[in-house]
């Protein structure tokens, strides 16, 4: 018999393939039903919700009315202040844990640590908050507060992503550097940061992305269930959307069904925009490749 | 072979050794490289020949693990008593055995250093960058797209320009590992040409892995064999068989290695 004939075990083996092929397709499908059936339904419910004026105005008659200006100020607060202070923390202990730092006992242990951080559940960071920075800080419940504890809880994400890109800089570039006598940080100045900061970039708007819809951190440290005005200063409490929609679906009677689907689906829509950018700027990267 | 032009010591070696852990990667190795030559090192694979060089720069620092023993002095001073390392190493041009074209243009990779030592004037860094890139014998190639990334070029072209990037530092001593690896014949005739007229001014360390072209370019040679020195000669008396341990000469006529 000749090899090209086709065998039984070849026959087999081929049904085996595509029933493979089909059951893991069939997996993948489930998986993103439940997002397509949310996606249509907040589409779907919140039909007549959207205006100018629900962007645009206060929250009227116990929140069964108007807009959600101020909860969507008061999370563009919430996540400035949270960048503000995760950012520049989180990328120079990065910097120093990927181009600094020797293998020591201590190093694998702040890396176990970092990992260790980022699975911790969000409402024990919030009471950390509450403890930390709302009580012991003094800084009451406020933006301020709420921020800290955001930034602690996405601290873990930043350094990660961070400590990825520096890493995914080759270290013959490095070398090169040293060996012509510039220092560390020079190096780090002028080679590993400019080639690095489009993946950083990425990784701190997903981790954006995240915060924005966090509700457990900001509830007991700065956010509040409604307020007449908007936030002046990072000591004042703010409303935000995340704990908006928590408080009109189930804490309040006689919202207007739509209501709370505008809500979520104004949340989805920006937490969905912050993914694009950051996949846009992945591509831009790519297209971009130095060597 | 004519004898170097001067006796003058660039590098002493005295005891050196060197040690990843417990492994020896140089024995005891003791040897002088005098101005203006080119002193070539020849050996099998992981014989301490990258080692060696790590060691002038102090590149050991930057190496977990490696350890240096004994001492080699630059210019009569040992190169640990250097207070400002930064200095000793832009003194020092390295080429490595695979070409890095920093992600750069062109133009910046070569300028990167003098800005790196404080030039800031355009046309300092305009004179320096065409004089080393034509040194390196690639200036005629890229002259029309300085301004496009290093990294880039193709892997002949590459390492001229890692050449071009050591002469901006106005090294007095240079240092080649295994330079032609990654590059085609016809530029590592090229670059055996810009080396000969480069002696002139600098003192040229080339780790080679052609027994060949150590003989093309070699003033005196090295042979290293399992972190063992086992002699140096002029290169020559070498390849004439005129050694001190027959295993030089079944080396150098490619009977193990
Ligand atoms: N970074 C390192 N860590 C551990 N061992 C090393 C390192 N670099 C080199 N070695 C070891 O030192 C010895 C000499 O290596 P090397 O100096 O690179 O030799 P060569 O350049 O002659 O090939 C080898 O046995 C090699 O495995
Ligand atoms: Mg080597």
């Amino acid at each position: 018999m000749s090899s090209f004939q086709t065998t039984d075990l070849n026959q087999s083996n081929r049904r085996k393939e595509s029933l493979v092929r089909i059951l893991l397709g069939m997996v993948t499908l489930t998986l993103i039903i439940p997002v397509g059936i949310i996606l249509v339904t907040l589409i779907a419910k919140s039909e007549g919700t959207f205006s100018w004026a629900f962007f645009s105005e206060f929250p009227r008659n116990s929140m069964t009315e108007g807009g959600i200006f101020p909860a969507l100020v008061g999370t563009l607060w919430l996540v400035a202040v949270a960048l503000l202070a995760s950012v520049p923390f989180g990328v120079a202990a990065a910097i120093y844990l990927s181009e600094y730092a020797e293998d020591t006992a201590l190093t694998r242990a702040i890396n176990l640590a970092i990992i260790n951080l980022a699975g911790v559940p969000s409402i024990v960071h919030a009471l950390f908050g509450v403890g930390a920075f709302v009580l012991f800080f003094e800084f009451g419940t406020s933006i301020l507060a709420a921020s800290l504890t955001m930034a602690v809880m996405t601290l873990p994400v930043v350094i990660v992503a961070t400590r990825e890109s520096l890493q995914a800089v080759p270290q013959p570039f490095r070398e090169a550097c040293w060996n012509m006598g510039a220092t560390r940080w020079q190096t780090i100045w002028r080679i590993v940061l400019p080639n690095s900061i489009s993946g950083i970039l990425t990784g701190v708007i997903l981790e954006v992305s995240r915060t924005v819809g966090e509700t457990a951190p900001i509830m007991f440290t700065g956010a509040a269930l409604f307020l007449p005005f908007l936030p002046t200063s990072v000591y004042d409490q703010t409303m935000a959307m995340s704990l908006h929609l928590y408080v009109i679906s189930t804490q309040v009677p006689d919202v207007p069904e739509g209501l709370p689907y505008g809500v979520a689906l104004t949340l989805i829509a920006i937490v969905m925009i912050l993914n694009s950018v950051s996949i846009g700027f992945r591509t831009y990267l790519r297209g971009k490749k130095k060597w | 072979m004519v004898k170097p032009a001067t006796q003058v010591k660039k590098l002493e070696v005295r005891d050196l050794s060197i040690r990843y852990g417990d492994e020896i990667a140089l024995h005891s190795a003791d040897f002088d490289v005098y101005e203006n030559e080119i002193f070539g090192i020849i050996g099998p694979a992981n014989s301490g020949k990258t080692s060696f060089l790590r060691a002038i720069n102090r590149m050991n620092e930057m190496t977990p693990g490696m350890n240096v023993t004994g001492m080699v002095k630059f210019d009569g001073i040992d190169v640990k008593s250097w207070r400002d390392v930064y200095a000793l190493r832009s003194r020092i041009g390295v080429v490595f055995p695979l070409p890095v074209g920093l992600p750069l243009s062109i133009y910046d990779n070569v300028a990167l250093s003098p800005r790196l030592s404080g030039v800031k004037s355009k046309s300092e860094l305009d004179d320096i960058v065409e004089r080393c890139l034509t040194r390196a014998a690639l200036f005629d190639e890229v002259k029309d797209r300085l301004d496009s990334l290093g990294s880039l070029l193709s892997g002949g072209q590459q390492q001229r320009l890692t050449i071009a990037r050591a002469l901006s530092q106005s090294p007095e001593l240079l240092l080649l590992d295994e330079f032609s690896i990654a590059v085609d014949p016809v530029t590592t005739m090229r670059i055996e040409d810009v080396l000969k007229e480069l002696k002139k001014e600098v003192t040229i360390v080339l780790v080679s892995n052609l027994v060949a072209q150590a003989r093309r370019l070699a003033d005196r040679t090295a042979f290293f064999l399992g972190g063992e020195l086992v002699e140096v000669g002029e290169t020559e008396e070498l390849f004439r068989g005129n050694v001190q341990d027959s295993r030089t000469t079944d080396y150098l006529e490619g009977r193990f290695g």
